[in-house]
Formats: structure tokens, C-alpha cells, sequence
């Protein structure tokens, strides 16, 4: 018997990546702007996404949304109460959603094309470490926290706060009665993730979603 | 629990490779795996054993190397290496760094064959 060495330097999710850049590209050439918001169950993306989806509505720009879950379609009944086009990805189980999910789920999604959307939101499955290592093709990936979880959460997860490039506060509008120390929660979120833009909003009561849409309008850029 | 999933990547990943060896078996697996890539140790080693089991990969070893993180620092111009994941300071200056050198690796280093000798095959 003989042993051989074979150097591999191989992505482990490789095909993952490819997948996600060949999104990116048919995302970019259509001129639409990629989001991939990731958070814990419970902090809030539905209603955040559905009250975003509203907002740029009445601002006139088309909006639609994928929206992960291991089972039901609830979330997407809930946005789809925004009136822009959603579609469920149901996981069954699987606790991220991957590349190869987002492409299967674009096809044939007849109310939708890609070429006449300004923003695609995909809401990832609830889960603070999985979806870090799986590229939707996505151009922004914003992670989510509510005043109601810690402020000590981006150190606990710093795989998925060093990884995003937006971070937003949810619920700030019980932000006092849940004793939330903003300061301490803005630092640790710099610690994991120096300069990253943060925004803190309320989908309740609209607060702090005037600065995130004019981000969003920034990063899409002229219509 | 995203280690089944990377187990099962590696699987197809490393069976790909071989397969250009014929007749070789997998001895060892090495990976690269960096502090952020939210990849725990001992978890991907029971998801290795699950998803190698009664496949031509059943019994090969995971190697697994972890690398700790390593930030460029703007402020003072050195690459170096931070301790633990929790706060993104230049441990020679402290000011915060942003810019990532090494930490989200997740891949196959190598793989160890065996080999049937051809000579010997031939006696």
C-alpha cells in the first residue's frame, strides 16, 4: 500500500458559493438590490419586512419578498398583507436556506420578474448561526436584534454579526420596559463589527424606518 | 446544527476527488476551519461518523485545524492575530479593526489516500 497526499484547498460549500455568485450576477445585471435579513425567531423580520414592504410601496418602488420557514406559509400570508409578491420557502427541518433554495424558488414565480424590482428582501429561517455560512447572493445581509434578547447577543453570536453588513434594533418602542441598555447594545455590535451601519426601529410605531429606507434608496442606488 | 449539512458537502466533495483514484481509499479528511465560521468541533466530528457511515468513506479520520482570526489594523498597519471572537480590537494598539484577514475558512485542506502498490499487484 501506498499513501498520497492530494492538496484539495477546496471551499467546503463550494457549490453553495458558485450558486450564490451566479444569483449575484443575475441579480445585478437585473438591477435589483438583494437583501438577506437573518435574526433569531422572535425578533421581529416578519413584522419589520412587512412594515418595509408597505413603506416603499407608498414610495412606489416594487418590492417582493422570499421568506424562509421550516414549516407553514403564516409568514408569508403576513406580507403578502403588504401587497407586494411573496413566496414561502418551507425548509422541512433544514435550518438555513441555501443558494440552490432562493434559484428553485425564483423560478417559475410568475408575478414576479426580476428585471422590474428595485428591492428582493429574503427572510431567512430564524437562526443566529447556520445561515452565516450560506451565500444567498444576496448584496446586503442585515442581522437583526430586539431590545427584548440581551445586548450581549452579538457577542454570543459573532459569527453572524461580523458577517453582516447592516445591523437593525427591533421593538425599540419597549425598549424602556425591557430595561434595554442601548448604549451597551450599540458597543457590543461595534465590537463585532466595527463602523457597520446600525438603524434602531420600531415596526409598531414606525420609528427609525425613515433612515432605513433612505439606506435602502442608497444602496439601490437611481432608479 | 448546520453540521450535517457541511458533513454531507464534504462527503460529496472528497468521494468527487477520489473518484480520480481508483481503487484508493480515504484515510484522512483535513480541513481548514476558521473561529467565525460557525462550525463546531465535536459536533461536525458525530456528524462525520452519521454521514460516512456505509459509505466509501466510512472509517476515513477528520482532521480538523482551527484558525484563529486575523484583523488588519488600519491605525497601526499590523496583521495580527486577536484573541477569542468577542471584541475586533488590534491587540497591538486597540483600536477597532474591521478588515478581516482569516476566520471564515471553511474547506478541505487535503485528503490521505491508500493506495493498492501496483507493484506488489503484479507478483
Amino acid at each position: 500500500m501506498t499513501t498520497r497526499i492530494v492538496e484539495l484547498r477546496r471551499g467546503i460549500l463550494k457549490k453553495n458559493d458558485e450558486l450564490a455568485a451566479g444569483l449575484r450576477n443575475r441579480f445585478t445585471s437585473a438591477g435589483v438590490l438583494v437583501l438577506n435579513l437573518v435574526s433569531s425567531p422572535g425578533t421581529g423580520k416578519t413584522a419589520f419586512l412587512e412594515r418595509t414592504l408597505r413603506e416603499l410601496r407608498a414610495r412606489g418602488a416594487h418590492a417582493a419578498a422570499l421568506v424562509g420557514d421550516l414549516e407553514t406559509d403564516n409568514d408569508a400570508r403576513r406580507l403578502a398583507a403588504s401587497g407586494a409578491p411573496v413566496r414561502q420557502i418551507n425548509t422541512h427541518g433544514i435550518c438555513h436556506l441555501d443558494a440552490e433554495m432562493i434559484a428553485k424558488h425564483l423560478e417559475g414565480w410568475e408575478e414576479v420578474s426580476l428585471a422590474g424590482l428595485n428591492y428582493l428582501f429574503i427572510e431567512n429561517v430564524g437562526n443566529l448561526v447556520c445561515p452565516s455560512s450560506y451565500d444567498l447572493g444576496e448584496r446586503i445581509r442585515v442581522a437583526l436584534l430586539s431590545v427584548t434578547e440581551g445586548e450581549d447577543k452579538p457577542l454570543k453570536y459573532p459569527g453572524l454579526f461580523n458577517s453582516a453588513d447592516a445591523a437593525v434594533i427591533t421593538k425599540i418602542d419597549i425598549a424602556e420596559p425591557c430595561g434595554f441598555d442601548r448604549e451597551l447594545a450599540l458597543h457590543n455590535i461595534n465590537e463585532i463589527r466595527p463602523g457597520i451601519r446600525i438603524f434602531e426601529t420600531s415596526a409598531k410605531t414606525g420609528a427609525g424606518m425613515d433612515a432605513w429606507l433612505a439606506y435602502l434608496a442608497e444602496q439601490a442606488g437611481p432608479a | 446544527m448546520h453540521e450535517l449539512s457541511i458533513a454531507a458537502s464534504i462527503v460529496e466533495s472528497v468521494t468527487e476527488s477520489a473518484s480520480a483514484y481508483p481503487g484508493a481509499r480515504v484515510k484522512e479528511v483535513r480541513l481548514r476551519v476558521g473561529a467565525l465560521a460557525s462550525v463546531i468541533e465535536d459536533s461536525l466530528q458525530f456528524c462525520w461518523e452519521l454521514a460516512t457511515e456505509d459509505s466509501p468513506l466510512a472509517g476515513a479520520a477528520l482532521v480538523i485545524h482551527m484558525l484563529p482570526v486575523i484583523v488588519h489594523c488600519d491605525a497601526c498597519g499590523a496583521d495580527a492575530e486577536i484573541a477569542g471572537v468577542q471584541s475586533f480590537r488590534c491587540p497591538r494598539c486597540g483600536e477597532l479593526a474591521a478588515d478581516l484577514r482569516q476566520g471564515r475558512e471553511l474547506e478541505i485542506e487535503s485528503i490521505e489516500l491508500e493506495e493498492p502498490d501496483p507493484v506488489e499487484e503484479q507478483v
